[in-house]
């Protein structure tokens, strides 16, 4: 009974919340991923998409609310998705139109359009602070538990208990969905095809007739769908804080580079791997010591959660040191 | 490079993937074609004259392929025979001079227009994509083909039978010799009306070489005109129905290859006695 009680506390504190970070983190890092691997330089610009994205989102959310739109026990947001992807993908193709594409065309060295990306993150940062202010916002609706812990207690009789939030459901769903649909997209599809073309040899891509800038532009639109959709997830989650946004940039690029970047496969494992690493690193243990038997004298908690952003860092630096092209060969080497 | 912090930036692979970037001109038109003029060879690069910067590399170079014959590009290192070959493929902008294939003059069309009137490349160095396998290769060959390319994809594979039992396999795995053949396959696939290869046995062995140089005499039969060049001159001028011997940037030899082997000018300055 305790080993089961051990078990159901490992999931509920650190197997399902992490899942549901990891399933965020995976969605950041494939958006991040898929610029390197395309445009060819990292995309510091990321984190503020993905704020800027799930502040329209919010917007939009607000507005469904007041038209008394709702969308059942799911949470209304995942109705204003699409249109709130479709704006944010406008905002970085106009963003791509002004900035990105004049660095293309005098062929920048890629470091200068790294630079020039921390100047779209900072623009776009500031913007969405206009947009929707610096404040806390909590925008999840409908039930909030698919398993709360007194249902858990009451069909199993534990003393511990397991909830499942529904915004972790979604996030588990909805990652695997798109990382389904995304891989289907790449590997099946003749424009998906012609993006790994271009990935791999620009120029034969060229010359087998593949339009550069519509694989810019497509780049740009999936990147941006990834992040709106990230965004909205981890929003939903915990709750919408413009500062959170842009550090979050940090476990996801981590992740990136750790799975080995311009891979996508590796995207997904960097963002599992940084999530378990940081929620496992920050729990207190002791509960689950007690339950096996031992009699801890402490908390057990190896890092305080204030160090959760040093994970991904000390994570990174030992890939890095180990294995410099990421777990997955990415097309860093 | 003196400063030894140059650059530094761009070598920090996290932030900066290392792949260069394309050096094509991707995003000029194309101007009209004209018809050509009356008793052209099948293809004529005629008077090419240009070159990268203010120097220019071709001094009014001419070569011609007939119908399903082989032409063969040889001369020493820098006489401009790559370059030669940029130039009617249309990547490169030429002062002087047109191209006409097919009756129809194609000075002014892009490469990738030029890839639809019938021309087909094969660089010399990265002709192939390395991350995605040899069946996907071949279909982005066919990428400009709105019909079923199936037919065409098989006959590729009964040329090069060797990368048909590895269609499943990424071209970056292959050897040097297959990955050649991916390359001649992807542009294959267009079903151009002139193939032209850059080099097509750069570092491969003289086995495979010879294997190469049969699959493309097959090609030729076809009614496919091929434009190559060459380093291995010797063996490229006994299957050449016409060779151009060129230096800077100029015609200095033409002629058949078995006239061009013979001419012991020929011989001992380019084929080495």
């Amino acid at each position: 009974m305790d080993l089961l009680n051990a078990l159901v506390a490992i999931l509920n504190f650190v197997v399902i919340p992490a899942a549901a970070y990891g399933a965020q983190l995976a969605l950041g890092a494939l958006g991040v991923t898929l610029i390197y691997g395309i445009l060819r330089f990292s995309n510091f610009a990321h984190g503020d998409t993905m704020a800027f994205g799930t502040a329209i989102v919010i917007l939009l959310t607000w507005g469904l609310q007041a038209l008394g739109i709702g969308f059942g026990p799911l949470p209304t947001a995942l109705l204003a998705l699409p249109l709130g992807i479709a704006l944010t993908a406008a905002l970085a193709l106009l963003t791509d139109r002004w900035v990105y594409r004049h660095y293309r065309q005098v062929r920048a060295a890629p470091i200068v359009v790294v630079m020039a990306s921390v100047g779209v993150m900072f623009v776009m940062n500031g913007l969405t602070r206009l947009v929707i202010g610096v404040d806390e916002i909590q925008f999840a609706d409908g039930a909030r538990f698919v398993i709360s812990v007194p249902q858990f207690k009451a069909m199993t009789g534990l003393t511990e208990g397991l909830a499942l939030r529904t915004t972790q459901a979604i996030t588990l769903v909805i990652a695997a969905l798109s990382v389904w649909a995304l891989f289907a997209f790449l590997n099946r599809t003749r424009a998906g095809k012609a993006m790994r073309a271009y990935a791999d040899n620009e120029d034969l891509a060229l010359l087998s007739g593949i339009d550069p800038d519509r694989v810019v532009r497509l780049t740009w639109i999936i990147a941006t769908g990834l992040a709106v959709l990230a965004g909205t997830l981890y929003g939903l989650d915990k709750s919408f804080k413009a500062f959170n946004y842009f550090q979050i940039l940090l476990p996801v690029f981590a992740a990136a580079i750790v799975g080995g970047l311009g891979s996508p496969l590796g995207a997904i494992a960097g963002g599992f791997l940084i999530a378990f690493s940081e929620v496992a690193l920050t729990y207190p243990w002791k509960k689950i010591a007690e339950y096996l038997g031992f009699e801890p004298a402490g908390l057990m908690q190896m890092l305080g959660t204030e160090y959760k952003l040093a994970i991904s860092f000390v994570i990174l630096i030992v890939v890095l040191l180990v294995r410099p092209t990421g777990l997955f060969r990415g097309k860093a080497y | 490079m003196s400063d030894p912090f140059a650059n530094r930036g761009n070598r920090d692979a996290s932030v900066v993937n290392p792949r260069p970037a394309g050096t094509a001109e991707g995003n000029h038109h194309s101007g009209p074609t004209r018809p050509g003029h009356s008793g052209d060879p099948f293809l004529i690069g005629e008077g090419m004259r240009g070159g990268y910067g203010k120097a220019d590399i071709l001094n009014g170079c001419t070569l011609a392929v007939e119908k399903g014959q082989i032409a063969v590009i040889v001369g020493p290192n820098g006489a401009g025979k790559s370059t030669a070959m940029k130039a009617i493929f249309g990547m490169l902008n030429l002062r002087e001079g047109s191209v006409r294939l097919d009756g129809q003059d194609i000075s002014a069309l892009n490469p990738q227009d030029r890839v639809k009137a019938g021309m087909g490349f094969v660089p010399q160095v990265a002709n192939v994509f390395p991350t995605m396998t040899v069946e996907e290769n071949l279909e982005m060959g066919a990428y400009l083909r709105g019909d079923d390319f199936r037919e065409t994809m098989q006959q590729v594979y009964e040329l090069f039978p060797a990368v048909a039992d590895k269609r499943r396999q990424n071209a970056g795995e292959l050897s040097g010799g297959q990955r050649q053949q991916v390359a001649v396959g992807r542009a294959l696939m267009t079903r151009p009306k002139l193939l032209m290869l850059d080099e097509p046995t750069a570092g491969v062995s003289p086995i495979v070489m010879d294997e190469l140089f049969d699959r493309i005499i097959e090609i030729a039969r076809t009614g496919i005109s091929i434009l190559m060049v060459e380093q291995n001159a010797k063996q490229a001028l006994e299957i050449a129905d016409i060779g151009y011997v060129l230096v800077q940037g100029a015609n200095r030899y033409t002629g058949t290859g078995a006239q061009l082997m013979a001419d012991p000018e020929v011989r001992r300055t380019f084929l080495g006695g």
